[in-house]
């Protein structure tokens, strides 16, 4: 594993780097949540993006993919996350169209995948329900055989772009207890299903959310994603990917949050001087420094290992997860402290990445839960 | 020797990999095989090593010192094998591969030996690198003094010139293994008008002059490596002035550099502490002392530390690794030694706390009977761990270089 990045993902990030500079300023988060925007993203942008070919980075080339890697992808999403750009890549590529890349039969790939690989399809992955935190064999909502297919009947939360896609895999239960590992099955509901509603929440950080309800929603047989009740390991597998890639956007948007406040220290005076130059600010910045370079470790670890199937992949996930969640906690809040009263005003933009970190630290688990699953995964 | 020119006349490194095997499994002493080669049990040299009851030890020294693979990255004309990194990391592997311990460690390859290739004259080089690679002289480091502690450049320690000598006359502290040592590299102030930084020298020391005196210092942990060192009236060559006179703060600075990518080395690689099995992990100490429930460590909250700890360890190597594979490629380098430094040291001391508070009140044990070797030993180590912040730049000193010149903060 070589922790370094190759020349094309250098480029890869200049031209990310500069696309964001033309195209995607911080300020999108605002007016996207001032103007209570229902889709909460831009789709113009969200097709240049696709023009690229980032929208097709993990997808194989037959799919209209770019054949490329995690890592790659991450190199993307980092920039991206710098300016808490909310573009779907985490629901449709990561999580919907990752579950229908692991999960789905070749019939299945070749119907969705090279839509969304172009970034005329979006899906996503309807996983949470009340009280399950981040749990996934927390599934409460059931799937009835009926037919050749199934019928939904339950509650998903906090769907990422749950009301911008246009198909949504939900986890639902065939079989077994609310907490049973077996028992758990992936159905592609297409948004116009009947007995699917779908309500925007509005969450602190403005990334787009749904709350769903399946009222006796239909899923016809083609439309069953791998076999029902043994999906409890693919869903994993496809939420650790994922999960690389949040920690990639968690990256940028703690590296930005921190680069913002380090400018601040060097031009905000009181006392007559740079508050910079107190000691007390120096260390704590220094310390910020320290674990902005962890976390890149982690992130690159992270996505090199996934892209080689390496054994302790899944270990290398909770580590990037771990620390990346403690790092933009404590970067957003030392950004706020730093910046004094006005990092406390709606005006500043300091305060999104607070709202991010936080965000970010509870999807798919936060510091404790991967530290606890790393424990495991260790065997103790 | 540059290293396209040291290259050129070596093998590429699937062959040399190959050359290495077969030396290695021929020359190596078996009996070394598993051999830790830590601080406490490594191979130092130098003119007062014993090596009576082991000579495996030495012979492993001198086979490895004369193709210079004590020193692999050395030049070849001061007596290193003139290895580019790269060839220099195949031999470590093939090292590491038999479990052989390094066949020489101390301040001589680590710290004083990059500062003269860096810094020394034509005649330093060849009569000191040699001997350091052959270990044949053991080194110490004078710098620390009794007020001049992360305030370094405010040290006492006078050095008059008297024709073709310096006069030396001062006390220095904290000298690891003065005691031990036959030559000590050492700041003297030479110009006691000028600026502080700018009145200071850099000198290498016989530790036989008269005039040396030596004595081992206690520590909370007990008897330690520590030494006091009183100059009286010691007569050193000018000729041993490493840099320029009045011009040794220089020097002093990139050797400490070169101390502080040693230190973070040692905690960042494990030193000699890498497990060997399940038993030797922290899970398996843990395991010990708390048992289990239900196939997990029985006390959730040690566990959730246990975790913490082990992550961070390995986030701390991955970030090594990722500076030596940028290095490697040729990138800027990344995060100074000074985050290696700062982090692999406190990463260390929550390690010792950790054991500690799993062992519970079997860490509690001084000497004598009801406890085990290990405990003994782990109580010593978490008391001896406090200084790890405070030597090689304490980390406060870390946090003030980092921000000073990582991240451009004014003074």
């Amino acid at each position: 594993m070589q922790l370094v990045r190759t020349e094309d993902q250098e480029l890869l990030a200049k031209t990310a780097a500069d696309f964001v500079a033309e195209h995607s300023p911080l300020s999108r988060v605002r007016t996207l949540r001032d103007a209570r925007d229902p889709i909460g993203y831009s789709p113009d942008l969200w097709r240049q993006m696709a023009e690229l070919g980032w929208v097709g980075i993990p997808f194989p080339e037959e799919l209209g993919g770019a054949g490329m890697g995690l890592s790659e992808l991450a190199v993307v999403m980092e920039e991206l996350g710098r300016v808490l750009a909310p573009e779907p890549f985490l629901s449709s590529v990561l999580l919907g169209g990752g579950a229908v890349m692991l999960a789905g039969t070749d019939e299945q790939k070749k119907a969705w995948i090279p839509e969304v690989a172009g970034g005329r399809t979006q899906l996503t992955l309807a996983w949470q329900e009340p009280g399950s935190r981040h749990h996934l064999q927390r599934v409460a909502t059931r799937a009835e055989k009926e037919g050749g297919g199934y019928r939904l009947v339950g509650e998903k939360i906090q769907v990422l772009d749950g009301t911008s896609a246009d198909a949504l895999v939900v986890t639902a239960r065939v079989s077994g207890a609310d907490d049973d590992p077996a028992g758990i099955g992936l159905f592609l509901v297409r948004r116009d299903a009947p007995g699917l509603v779908a309500e925007r929440q509005w969450r602190v950080d403005s990334r787009a959310c749904a709350r769903l309800e399946l009222r006796d929603v239909r899923v016809a047989e083609e439309d069953v994603l791998g076999e029902p009740g043994a999906a409890l390991p693919v869903l994993e597998e496809v939420v650790d990917r994922a999960t690389v890639g949040l920690c990639a956007e968690m990256l940028g948007g703690l590296s930005e949050a921190f680069d913002r406040t380090l400018a601040y220290l060097k031009v905000r005076e009181q006392f007559g001087v740079p508050i910079g130059s107190f000691q007390a600010l120096k260390h704590r910045a220094a310390r910020m420094f320290v674990e902005r370079e962890l976390s890149r470790s982690a992130v690159m670890a992270a996505a090199a290992a996934m892209d080689q199937g390496n054994p302790e992949a899944r270990k290398l996930v909770s580590l990037a997860k771990a620390r990346c969640s403690d790092a933009f906690v404590l970067i957003g809040n030392e950004a706020i402290q730093m910046h004094g009263g006005i990092g406390m005003t709606d005006e500043h933009d300091i305060g999104f990445f607070l709202k991010r970190a936080r965000a970010a630290e509870m999807t798919f688990g936060d510091a404790a839960a991967h530290r606890d699953r790393w424990a495991r995964l260790s065997g103790y | 020797m540059s290293e396209a020119a040291a290259s050129r006349d070596l093998p590429d490194l699937d062959t040399f990999r190959e050359e290495i095997r077969r030396f290695l499994e021929a020359e190596a002493p078996p009996s070394l095989r598993g051999a830790r080669g830590g601080e406490l049990d490594g191979i130092w040299g130098g003119r007062k090593e014993r090596w009576d009851d082991k000579p495996d030890r030495k012979r492993w020294l001198d086979v490895m010192a004369a193709r210079g693979y004590t020193a692999p990255t050395w030049p070849r004309e001061y007596g290193g094998a003139g290895l580019t990194p790269a060839h220099a990391k195949v031999l470590h592997q093939e090292m590491r591969r038999l479990e052989l311990p390094p066949p020489l460690i101390g301040f001589g390859l680590t710290m004083i030996g990059p500062t003269l290739l860096q810094f020394g004259t034509e005649e330093q080089k060849r009569k000191h690198l040699p001997r350091i690679v052959r270990g044949e002289i053991r080194w110490c480091q004078g710098y620390s003094e009794p007020d001049a502690g992360s305030d370094l450049a405010s040290l006492k320690t006078r050095a008059v010139r008297e024709g073709d000598h310096f006069i030396v006359t001062g006390q220095k502290v904290w000298t690891s293994y003065g005691d031990q040592a036959d030559w000590m590299f050492l700041l003297v102030r030479t110009n006691p008008e000028a600026k502080k930084q700018e009145g200071i020298t850099f000198l290498l020391m016989d530790m036989d002059s008269p005039g040396v005196a030596v004595r081992p210092i206690k520590l909370i942990s007990g008897s330690s490596p520590f030494c006091e060192t009183y100059l009286d009236r010691v007569r050193v060559p000018v000729s041993n002035v490493v840099g320029r006179i009045d011009g040794g703060w220089t020097v002093a600075k990139a050797l400490l550099g070169h101390e502080r990518s040693m230190i973070a080395d040692a905690f960042g690689t494990g030193g000699g502490r890498r497990a060997r099995n399940e038993a030797e992990t922290l899970a398996g100490f843990a395991r010990r002392y708390l048992g289990e429930r239900e196939g997990r460590l029985a006390d959730p909250v040690l566990r959730d530390r246990l975790a913490q700890n082990e992550m961070d360890a390995r986030v701390f190597e991955l970030t090594l690794q990722r500076t030596r594979d940028a290095a490697r490629a040729g990138q800027a380098p990344g995060p100074e030694a000074s985050l290696f430094k700062l982090y692999g040291t406190e990463l260390n001391q929550r390690r010792q706390e950790l054991m500690v508070s799993i062992a519970g009140p079997a860490a509690l044990g001084w000497e004598g009977p009801g406890f085990s070797e290990e405990e003994l030993a782990l109580t010593r180590n978490w008391l001896r761990s406090r200084g790890n912040t405070i030597e090689g730049g304490t980390s406060e000193i870390q946090l003030n270089i980092i921000a000073k010149r990582v991240l451009g903060l004014p003074d």
